[in-house]
């Protein structure tokens, strides 16, 4: 159930576009940062509150990629593998964090704490190889960062 | 050349990103001289005379955009910023935005005040987390200073800027398809026409302009066409924010008139890795054709860069030196458009993985000749026949790469003890999930 916070805030955004449907992406948002994920629950309470059928949610649910419908790790780790951090590292900095966190690509830790997700270009090639841990941009990583980098997240670092 | 700042002019200060410090270097003196002393006809004239193309990727000229709007002024018209940067190898906007974004928001505002918009959105990719807020602090100073709101310093003349995230979609940057994303719907494109000038957002005549050239509209305004004018080249007018990333040594942004011989972007960069030799490179993101040694002279222009089969794109130099393989690479980019295709048409849903399943046999080993021959025919109904711009900008990375690296592709051809017998490659379901 999402929060009455959080419902309020919704309806808020409504009123601020000329057309109520246009804050549908950012309700989402703000669903998924309480919810942790978008599931089916989420997307009808979501849809009650655009007075939409929940499959017109759910399409917008699969078509982008920021929006997850399985629950996924307390931090997400997103490295991009498109080609200006591939010709500087990417992949192996992709192999590495997997191997330090125990998880393949896309899959979470089985402590929950992390999802490993292979990304496209994420505008910041002049970093590369880069990543970005939640909301925080880091690169070109470093092999010898990668541990303090992990920690800093797991200690919430990344999220403000 | 040295480089010549403009756009990037503040982006080292300590505090440009708050309105004393920005004010202090100049900020919203365009806003202050223009609204309301001169009108919204004469700022229009202005960008039209200055020549400035859009520097989102397409090059048309922002005047001649402007232009298309009807005239009647009872209308309501929306300015729509499209902020998001997803080409591979473009990054300017999020340096634009992160370390200067009252520039934007005061772009934003001549820019509306001259098509008499009253609301103005800003469509960020939903991963510009720190751009987001920056620019949110941005658009609050600028309402308390009174430079955005109802109304505009002494103007009758109002604007709300509304700041909208996206939710990661390379195609919601293709303007159709970023209204209908901002309307709230999935990120395909519509048909043209009607264009967004004349039904766009809700319907109503829209404009859409980058970021890059939004901020351009603030330096018309305070230095005259006819200065905007001086830089550059003719058809080419004003600087541009070259990005160059890949095996250069120091990848960034680096801004220079449009026209700069392509040599000279590279040693911006610190040139090639040590002990390493420029191989190509793809001058305007990854949607054009490679250029190789033999373009070094080449002038980075829209039009040099189109004679050459290329283009200008978004500036962004992915740059790949004597070690890179470009079999590998031709086979993550179209890796990426598979992924991005959104699915609406057939010719760019099927082709793009197509082509993927075909790079990936040949990168695997198991690929022929006629894989070489399958690829350019994929790609050139593809671009033919596709609903948007999406699978007509993936096929001359592609093309562009077998042309000029051949025998990169025979190597990994050769690699198959049975490349004869092979039957041609089909596509195969269920797609593999990438």
């Amino acid at each position: 159930m999402l929060s009455e916070k959080t419902k309020q805030k919704i309806l808020a955004l409504q009123k601020l576009y000329p057309e109520m449907r246009s804050a549908l992406i950012p309700a989402l948002h703000l669903a998924q940062r309480e919810a942790g994920y978008l599931s089916v629950e989420t997307q009808r309470e979501v849809a009650r509150l655009f007075g939409l059928d929940p499959n017109e949610i759910n399409a917008i649910v699969t078509f982008y990629d920021m929006f997850f419908e399985k629950p996924v790790g307390k931090h997400l780790i997103h490295i991009c593998k498109n080609v200006s951090c591939m010709l500087r590292g990417g992949d192996e900095l992709m192999a590495l964090v997997c191997d330090k966190l125990q998880v393949k690509p896309g899959k979470t830790t089985a402590d929950g704490e992390f999802t490993v997700m292979a990304s496209e270009c994420l505008a910041a090639c002049d970093r590369a190889p880069m990543m970005m841990v939640d909301k925080k941009v880091m690169g070109p990583v470093k092999d010898e960062d990668i541990d303090c980098l992990l920690a800093e997240a797991k200690r919430g670092v990344s999220d403000a | 050349m040295p480089e010549m700042r403009i756009l990037m002019a503040h982006i080292d200060s300590p505090g440009q990103c708050h309105i004393q410090t920005y004010e202090r270097h100049g900020g919203y003196q365009a806003v202050r001289k223009a609204i309301p002393h001169i009108p919204p006809e004469e700022i229009k004239e202005w960008v039209k005379e200055s020549g400035l193309r859009g520097r989102g990727g397409a090059g048309f000229l922002t005047g001649l955009k402007w232009g298309f709007l009807p005239q009647e002024r009872a209308l309501p018209k929306y300015l729509v910023c499209n902020c998001d940067e997803s080409e591979p190898g473009t990054f300017k906007d999020r340096l634009l935005i992160e370390r200067d974004p009252h520039q934007l928001v005061e772009g934003i505002i001549l820019s509306a005040y001259a098509i008499d918009a009253h609301l103005a959105f800003i469509y960020a990719r939903g991963e510009f987390f720190e751009g987001m807020a920056k620019l949110r602090v941005a658009i609050e100073e600028a309402k308390e200073k009174g430079y955005v709101g109802s109304p505009i310093l002494t103007s009758p003349f109002s604007l709300e800027i509304i700041l909208h995230p996206g939710a990661g979609a390379y195609i919601a940057g293709e303007e159709t398809a970023l209204l209908n994303s901002l309307e709230g719907f999935r990120a395909t494109p519509r048909l043209k026409p009607p264009f967004p000038a004349v039904a766009g957002l809700y319907g109503k005549p829209t404009i859409v302009n980058n970021v890059e050239t939004l901020c351009n509209v603030v330096h018309i305004v305070n230095h005259g066409a006819e200065w905007f004018k001086s830089i550059g080249k003719p058809k080419n007018t004003g600087t541009k924010i070259f990005q160059i990333s890949g095996q250069v040594r120091r990848p960034g942004c680096y801004e220079f008139p449009l026209g700069i011989p392509l040599r000279e972007v590279l040693e911006a960069a610190g040139g090639m890795l040590p002990g390493r030799q420029f191989k190509a490179c793809y001058p305007g993101g990854s949607s054009c054709s490679l250029l190789t040694l033999s373009d070094l002279d080449i002038s980075m222009d829209f039009e040099t860069l189109m004679a050459r089969d290329s283009a200008l794109g978004t500036a962004s130099l992915i740059v790949m030196d004597d070690s890179a393989d470009m079999v590998k690479v031709a086979h993550r980019l179209m890796q990426f458009y598979q992924n991005e295709s959104c699915g609406k048409c057939t010719p760019c849903r099927e082709g793009t993985r197509w082509m993927v399943q075909v790079l990936a046999r040949i990168e695997a080993g198991g690929g022929t000749y006629r894989d070489l021959s399958l690829l350019q025919e994929v790609c050139s109904s593809m671009a033919a026949t596709s609903f948007c711009a999406l699978a007509i900008g993936a096929a001359p990375p592609i093309l562009s790469a077998i042309k000029e690296f051949k025998q990169e592709f025979e190597h990994y051809i050769r690699k198959n003890p049975r490349a004869d017998e092979t039957p041609e490659m089909r596509i195969s379901y269920p797609y593999q999930c990438l």
